[in-house]
C-alpha cells in the first residue's frame, strides 16, 4: 500500500515547497496589508478590503485566469518581472506558489488583522511615552502581541496552499515535476486506469500534512498565550 | 517650571486650561470628567489641543501658533497610567528597562535600576510577568518604568484609583519618597482629597475644563469657597509641622509649629521630621474662653476671619492661628449665634488628639512656600 512511486514523492515534495514559499512570500505583504486595513484611515479602504477578499469568493479558475493574464509571459506584470528581475511565473513551480499565495492571502490577512484589532492601543501609547519611536513600538510591542495571530494566519495560508487546485491548474497547468502538486497529482491519478491506489496514498499524505500543520499551530499558540498571560 | 496653556474641544465641554507650576508635586484636582486627564495627555503629547502652548523648563513641547508639536516619544515625559499599562509579554525587569534604551547615553546613569528597585521594593518580582502581579505591585512597576526612562517630568494619572484603601496606604509612602528623593517635578491627577493633601505642593483646581484656582495646598484646601470642588465632608485645613518630642509613657507625639503645639498619637518619625497634618473642619470645636476640665489635649488660640454658611444647619468658620496658618471649624448655626462669633473675635480651637490619626499625617516636602498667594479665576 505505501510503496510511493517516484512521481508521487515528487508531488509531495513539490507541494511542500510551493506551500512553504507561498506562506513565507506572502507574509510581509499580508502583514503590511493587515496593518493598513486595521490602522489606516484613507479613502478607498473598503475597496482594498474587497480586493483582498476577492480570491475567497471568486471561482478559483477565475483567479487563475486573471493571474495568467497578468503574470503570463505576455502579461503586463509577467513581462516586467521577467525583464527586470528574471522572475518567470508562467508554467513554473514559482507560478504555483504565486497562485497558492494569492488564494491564501485573504485568510492570512484576516487572521493578522483580527489580532491587530485586539491589541490594546494604549500599550503602544505607553511605549511612546517611554521614548520608543513608531518602528520600535511596532517591533517590540505590537509584533510580539500579534504573534499568535500571525502564526494562525501562516498555518491557514500553508494549509490553503496544500489544497490549491483550480487557480494553479488554470495558471500554470499540470506539469509533472514542475507544477503537479498533490491535488493535481490526485486528479491525474483518478483519470488514469489503475491510479486509484496512488490517489488514496496521496489523500492520506494530504490529510496527515494538514493535521500536522494544525497541531503545530495550536502548540505554538498555546506557548505564546501562556507567555502573555504571565506564566 | 511648567507652563500650560491649552484650548481644546472635548465631547461635552471645552477644555480651557492655563496655569504655571514649579517644582514638587502639582496636583490637578477635580471631579471625574473635569478634564484633568486631557490636560496631562496634552502634556505627554497623546492629545493634540486645537490651540495651545506647553513649555517645560524652557523647552517648547507644543506651540500651535508656530506649528511646534514635539512627538510624544521625544518629550522625555514619564507617564504613569491609571491602569498601569505594563507590557504583558515582557518580564518586570524588561518592563522597567524599556525606556532606558531611548534615554540619552550620558544621562543613563542618573536612574540606576537598583536604586529604583530599592525605592519601590520590587526585587522579589523582577523575573515575573505582569499577569501574575497584584494591583499594588503593577502600579509600583509602572512608576519604576516611568522613572527609569529618565524623564524630566513625571505625569501620574490617578495611579492609586484602581486600588483598595490598604494598597493605597502601601504605595503612598513610596510616592512621598519619590517626591522628596527623586527631585523630578510631578504632575499628579487625582480626585481624592486625602491623596492630594498628602502629596501635593501646589494644587490646580479644575472643573468643567477650566482652572478655578492655583495655589499651595494649605491655602486651597482650607477655604470654604472651594467646597463645591474640594468636597464638603472631607473639608479641612492642612498645617505644616515638625516632630518636637515623643512621649513614651502615654504613647503620644508632640508636633510643633509657629501656632504652638499639637499632641497626636505616637508616630514613628524621628524628632525634627517635617510633616503635614490635615485637620478636618468637623473635628474642631470652638470656645470663646480658655476651656478647662476637658479631655481634649489640643487648645489653640485663633482669630475668626470669616463665617461661611454651607448648609441649613451648619456653617464653616475660617480661622487664623498664631503663626498665620489657616484652620477651619464646622459648627451649627445655633452655636455660632450663641457664642456670638463674628469676624475678628478671639477664640480657642479645641482638637481631640484621637481625631488625628495616621491617615491625616504625611511627610512634607520642604519646597512648599507657605506665604504664596492663591490665584483664583472666575469663570
Amino acid at each position: 500500500m505505501f510503496d510511493f512511486t517516484a512521481a508521487e514523492i515528487e508531488a509531495v515534495r513539490l507541494s511542500l515547497r510551493v506551500a512553504l514559499w507561498a506562506m513565507l512570500g506572502s507574509l510581509p505583504f499580508g502583514l503590511a496589508t493587515a496593518m493598513v486595513l486595521a490602522r489606516g484611515r484613507f479613502w478607498g479602504k473598503s475597496v482594498l478590503d474587497g480586493v483582498v477578499h476577492l480570491p475567497l469568493v471568486m471561482p478559483p479558475v477565475v483567479t487563475g485566469y486573471l493571474l495568467l493574464l497578468l503574470f503570463g509571459r505576455h502579461g503586463p506584470l509577467g513581462r516586467l518581472l521577467d525583464e527586470w528581475f528574471g522572475i518567470v511565473f508562467a508554467f513554473r513551480w514559482t507560478g504555483a506558489a504565486l497562485a497558492s499565495a494569492v488564494m491564501g492571502f485573504p485568510l492570512l490577512v484576516r487572521a493578522i488583522r483580527l489580532s491587530l484589532d485586539a491589541v490594546d492601543g494604549r500599550l503602544e501609547e505607553a511605549a511612546g511615552t517611554l521614548g520608543a519611536g513608531r518602528l520600535f513600538v511596532f517591533a517590540v510591542v505590537t509584533l510580539p502581541l500579534i504573534a499568535p495571530g500571525i502564526i494562525a494566519g501562516m498555518v491557514l495560508s500553508f494549509a490553503r496552499s496544500l489544497g490549491e487546485f483550480g487557480a494553479t491548474i488554470t495558471f500554470v497547468s499540470n506539469i509533472p515535476g514542475e507544477t503537479r502538486t498533490i491535488p493535481s497529482a490526485i486528479y491525474t491519478l483518478t483519470q488514469t486506469p489503475g491510479g486509484d491506489i496512488g490517489a488514496l496514498r496521496l489523500t492520506i499524505v494530504s490529510i496527515a500534512l494538514s493535521f500536522i500543520a494544525l497541531i503545530t499551530a495550536d502548540l505554538l499558540a498555546l506557548r505564546l498565550g501562556r507567555r502573555l498571560s504571565g506564566d | 517650571m511648567l507652563e500650560v496653556d491649552i484650548e481644546h474641544r472635548l465631547a461635552d465641554f471645552t477644555l480651557d486650561v492655563h496655569y504655571r507650576a514649579g517644582r514638587g508635586v502639582t496636583a490637578l484636582f477635580g471631579r471625574s470628567g473635569a478634564g484633568k486627564t486631557s490636560v496631562i495627555n496634552a502634556i505627554a503629547g497623546l492629545l493634540h489641543p486645537r490651540k495651545g502652548r506647553i513649555v517645560m523648563d524652557g523647552t517648547v513641547l507644543l506651540d500651535t501658533e508656530h506649528d511646534v508639536c514635539v512627538p510624544s516619544h521625544r518629550r522625555r515625559v514619564g507617564y504613569v497610567f491609571q491602569e498601569g499599562r505594563l507590557f504583558p509579554h515582557l518580564t518586570v525587569r524588561q518592563n522597567l528597562l524599556f525606556g532606558r534604551w531611548f534615554s540619552p547615553a550620558r544621562e543613563r546613569r542618573a536612574a540606576i535600576l537598583d536604586d529604583v528597585v530599592d525605592l519601590l521594593d520590587l526585587s522579589a518580582v523582577l523575573d515575573r510577568r505582569p499577569g501574575r502581579l497584584s494591583g499594588g505591585e503593577k502600579q509600583r512597576v509602572a512608576i519604576g518604568r516611568a522613572l527609569l526612562a529618565n524623564p524630566r517630568l513625571l505625569l501620574m494619572d490617578e495611579p492609586l484609583a484602581s486600588l483598595d484603601a490598604r494598597r493605597k496606604d502601601e504605595i503612598l509612602p513610596y510616592l512621598e519618597r519619590l517626591r522628596d528623593e527623586a527631585r523630578i517635578p510631578i504632575v499628579y491627577v487625582s480626585h481624592s482629597v486625602s491623596e492630594v493633601t498628602r502629596l501635593a505642593t501646589t494644587i490646580v483646581l479644575i472643573s468643567a475644563g477650566r482652572v478655578h484656582a492655583v495655589g499651595p495646598v494649605q491655602e486651597i484646601m482650607g477655604r470654604a469657597e472651594h467646597y463645591p470642588l474640594t468636597g464638603r465632608f472631607e473639608a479641612g485645613a492642612v498645617l505644616a509641622v515638625r516632630v518636637a518630642a515623643h512621649d513614651l509613657r502615654w504613647n503620644l507625639t508632640q508636633l510643633t509649629a509657629q501656632f504652638g503645639n499639637l499632641t497626636v498619637p505616637r508616630l514613628d518619625s524621628p524628632v525634627g521630621t517635617a510633616l503635614r497634618v490635615r485637620i478636618r473642619a468637623r473635628d474642631v470645636i470652638l470656645a470663646v474662653a480658655p476651656p478647662t476640665g476637658i479631655s481634649a489635649l489640643n487648645v489653640l488660640a485663633a482669630k475668626v476671619e470669616q463665617l461661611v454658611p454651607i448648609e441649613d444647619t451648619a456653617l464653616e468658620v475660617q480661622l487664623r492661628l498664631g503663626g498665620g496658618e489657616r484652620l477651619l471649624a464646622r459648627l451649627t448655626r445655633r452655636s455660632a449665634e450663641t457664642l456670638g462669633l463674628a469676624a475678628g473675635r478671639e477664640v480657642f480651637a479645641v482638637i481631640k488628639t484621637i481625631a488625628i490619626d495616621r491617615r491625616n499625617l504625611s511627610r512634607r516636602d520642604e519646597i512648599a512656600d507657605f506665604d504664596d498667594e492663591v490665584e483664583t479665576f472666575d469663570s
